[in-house]
């Protein structure tokens, strides 16, 4: 069976989580157990200085060891504050140079700002890291971002923590023909169907959070995306049926016991 | 001397190194970064960078985040 690759590296599970927005740690931990999950993405914020000696860092928690640990530029406004966050990242993570780009346009919409990407999307691959990067469903942007020599290219299914699911599903497939390197939805999800919708469109993975860390139950809720991408994929590479205006029996016509 | 450090004023001995103000601040996590008037500082030069007055020290972690 063909696995994602990513930098270079196999992935089993093509999920992929968000590490933000949980109750605690161990709900973290839990979730992120639950979904099967290889790849986290993480935040890169000033250190709360003056804290307990003791009190743990997330990273205590979700290993690098254990977990590909995939630091993002949420908050970013601009080229120059993202690439900037990477650089710091890149020193965090002792050189891992694989970053999750995301450059916004405004904190209402959370929408991405394609221009600022594009320019730190050239900056950050000619620095030598390994950019999945988060944009529109903008199948040109997607091309271009990928000839500029992206990883991945993420687009949005809708906006950040929107729960609206894929919201337009021609362009995820458009991107997904013309792409040549690993699509993953990022953005959007609210529920299992979502995924599974993502996953059967052909997407090579889902990135998530806000749909597992805000469920009711978090660590079922990410069990559930785990079944959803597994069962989109299958579905996806089994080739669904083409859809017909009128309905087709599924029991031969022939031979019934009515039949003079 | 005057530093700002996480955007705010800290006073520091002269003659301080980033290695001994993360010690002093009781920072012993692995997964930082240090950031010096917006240049990373490698941990390997962490015992060698002597602060300077008015430098602006960045420290940074991840976090959860999406």
């Amino acid at each position: 069976m063909k696995r994602l690759i990513i930098n270079n590296k196999e992935y089993d599970s093509r999920l992929i989580l968000g590490t933000g927005k949980y109750k605690d740690f161990d709900e973290t931990a839990s979730s992120v157990e639950a979904s099967g999950c290889e790849m986290v993405t993480v935040a890169i914020r000033r250190m709360n200085i003056g804290q307990d000696k003791k009190s743990k860092n997330l990273l205590d928690v979700i290993s690098p060891k254990n977990y590909t640990i995939l630091p993002n530029t949420a908050g970013c406004y601009t080229s120059e504050d993202a690439v900037r966050t990477c650089e710091l990242a890149a020193e965090l993570l002792s050189g891992e140079m694989l970053v999750k780009l995301e450059v916004l346009s405004d904190s209402k919409t959370l929408y991405p700002n394609v221009i600022e990407t594009i320019k730190a999307s050239e900056v950050l691959v000619k620095k030598g890291f390994k950019v999945m990067v988060y944009t529109t469903d903008d199948p040109i942007i997607a091309k271009e971002l990928e000839n500029i020599g992206c990883e991945c290219i993420m687009p949005l299914g809708s906006a950040i923590g929107s729960g609206l699911g894929i919201i337009n599903e021609y362009n995820i497939k458009e991107i997904i023909e013309n792409a040549t390197v690993p699509v993953i939805v990022d953005a959007g999800v609210g529920t299992a169907s979502d995924a599974c919708i993502a996953m059967e469109l052909g997407c090579d993975g889902v990135l998530m959070n806000t749909a597992i860390a805000c469920a009711k139950h978090p660590v079922l809720m990410a069990s559930a995306m785990k079944n959803a991408v597994i069962a989109g994929r299958d579905a996806f590479k089994a080739g669904r049926i083409t859809k017909k205006e009128i309905g087709t029996a599924s029991s031969p016509v022939h031979g019934l016991v009515t039949d003079d | 001397m005057n530093i700002i450090l996480n955007n705010t004023k800290e006073e520091i001995q002269d003659g301080t190194t980033v290695h001994q103000l993360l010690r002093y601040k009781n920072i012993n996590n692995k997964y930082i970064a240090v950031e010096i008037n917006r240049n990373v500082l490698p941990k390997s030069d962490h015992h060698k960078y002597v602060i300077q007055d008015g430098d602006k020290i960045e420290i940074i972690t991840a976090i959860g985040g999406g």
